[in-house]
């Protein structure tokens, strides 16, 4: 496994969000600007890298019955270190976060990549692991978050871009991109056109599935 | 008692944890394939939830919270730092005894809910629930409403995508939104759906 794959694979051909289904909760959620989106990004990577190379050092130490609770302990440790940092460091930004940088404990991508990577291989590969994970969790964040603040206030990071219809501007800020479910679409819209640039990545027809129900109905 | 009612239904509709907070989203879109599996998994979730929020609830209000320990002398002392891993530890328990208890007394049950009980242990939508009741604040009695309202419902939003996700398998979106996209459109709809309750007093 060469450790340049394993850094640039997750980022589009393997990414967390659209590929693994991974991490889907805090992408939809905070992706209104893209402050939140950046931080909350750098927090997540933070996080996964040192939880993947203290798994990854501990290793050959694990006992298979324990290992789920060595493995929380420790991502749980982490992230309330990252908490107490953004809670003094920018307050602001961790009151609008609010319980989603203590909601990286569950977050499915940590886990996932401890359990499935750093259980079986050696540190530094673990560390490129997080880190390539982390940057795609955090591109599709960006992205997104940089549709709906653009689209949805005309400024991007509280710069204004557009000018705004009520400031004699041309612009009128769409305001459903601000609320929560444009997050959905715009995620389904980044899925359809990573998927029809790569289209080994689409799903077959569930044939099977629509049989099950058939049978079930009846 | 009214405040509770009001609680209990704003938790179901208005703040729901799946469509308006987007919590539990991994065990949302990957389970609500079939609406039979779904109904096990939301009576889980109900439990789970039903138990783990007072729990959780007691060990903040008298272990955790800044002066909690005052009844053991220490009235300085500030734990609630420790508040994240107590917490999955808990829930992490509760999880674990309760498939204990089902497998010894209710195997029926157990059998239906199978492999979900496990997994509530890395849901989001558990670990959210317990953060929201910290950082509103509840009451016990609250609290109690507060878990088995959020619980219901995340049960109902799943069970509904299940629905419609059984229906649009004889849909045929572009071969992009096969599968995931279409149900991330289905979701978003849904999201829009209960969107229209935010607006009503209870």
């Amino acid at each position: 496994m060469k450790a340049r794959d394993v850094l640039l694979n997750p980022i589009i051909g393997d990414n967390p969000i659209t590929r693994q289904v991974l991490g889907i909760c805090s992408a939809l959620a905070i992706t209104n600007s893209l402050r939140n989106a950046l931080v909350m990004s750098l927090a997540l990577t933070a996080v996964l890298v040192t939880s993947n190379v203290a798994i990854s050092l501990l290793r050959r130490h694990l006992v298979a019955s324990v290992r789920l609770l060595v493995q929380m302990t420790i991502i749980a440790s982490a992230v309330i270190v990252a908490d107490e940092f953004l809670r003094a460091y920018a307050p602001d930004i961790s009151r609008t976060l609010s319980v989603f940088v203590g909601l990286i404990v569950t977050n499915c991508i940590v886990l996932g990549r401890t359990e499935s990577f750093a259980l079986r291989y050696h540190p530094g590969l673990s560390a490129l692991d997080g880190l390539g994970n982390g940057l795609g969790y955090g591109l599709v964040l960006v992205v997104v978050a940089a549709i709906r603040e653009l689209f949805g206030t005309g400024a991007l990071l509280d710069i204004p871009l557009l000018p705004l219809a009520a400031y004699g501007g041309w612009f009128r800020p769409n305001a459903l991109l601000l609320l929560p479910p444009s997050a959905f679409f715009i995620i389904a819209g980044l899925i359809w056109l990573i998927r029809s640039r790569r289209p080994e990545q689409v799903e077959k027809p569930d044939v099977q599935e629509v049989m099950l129900t058939r049978m079930e109905r009846r | 008692m009214d405040g509770l009612l009001t609680l209990f239904f704003r938790s179901i509709f208005i703040d729901n944890l799946a469509l308006a907070f987007f919590l539990g989203m991994c065990t949302f879109l990957a389970v609500s394939r079939r609406i039979r599996m779904t109904l096990g998994l939301g009576a889980a979730i109900i439990v789970v939830l039903g138990i783990t929020v007072p729990v959780n609830n007691l060990i903040y209000r008298f272990l955790l919270r800044d002066g909690a320990l005052a009844w053991a002398g220490l009235p300085d002392a500030d734990l609630s730092f420790l508040g994240l891993i107590t917490y999955i530890g808990v829930i992490a328990a509760c999880v674990q005894v309760l498939e204990m208890v089902l497998n010894r007394w209710f195997p029926a049950l157990f059998q239906a809910l199978g492999i979900f009980l496990p997994l509530l242990t890395v849901n989001c939508a558990i670990l959210g629930a317990v953060l929201f009741m910290v950082q509103r604040d509840y009451g016990f009695a609250e609290s109690v409403v507060f878990g088995l309202g959020s619980g219901t419902g995340w049960a109902l939003a799943v069970i509904v995508l299940a629905g419609l996700r059984e229906k649009l398998r004889y849909a045929d979106p572009p071969a992009g939104l096969r599968g995931l996209g279409i149900t991330f459109i289905t979701a978003g709809l849904m999201s829009l759906a209960f969107l229209t309750l935010a607006g009503v007093e209870l």
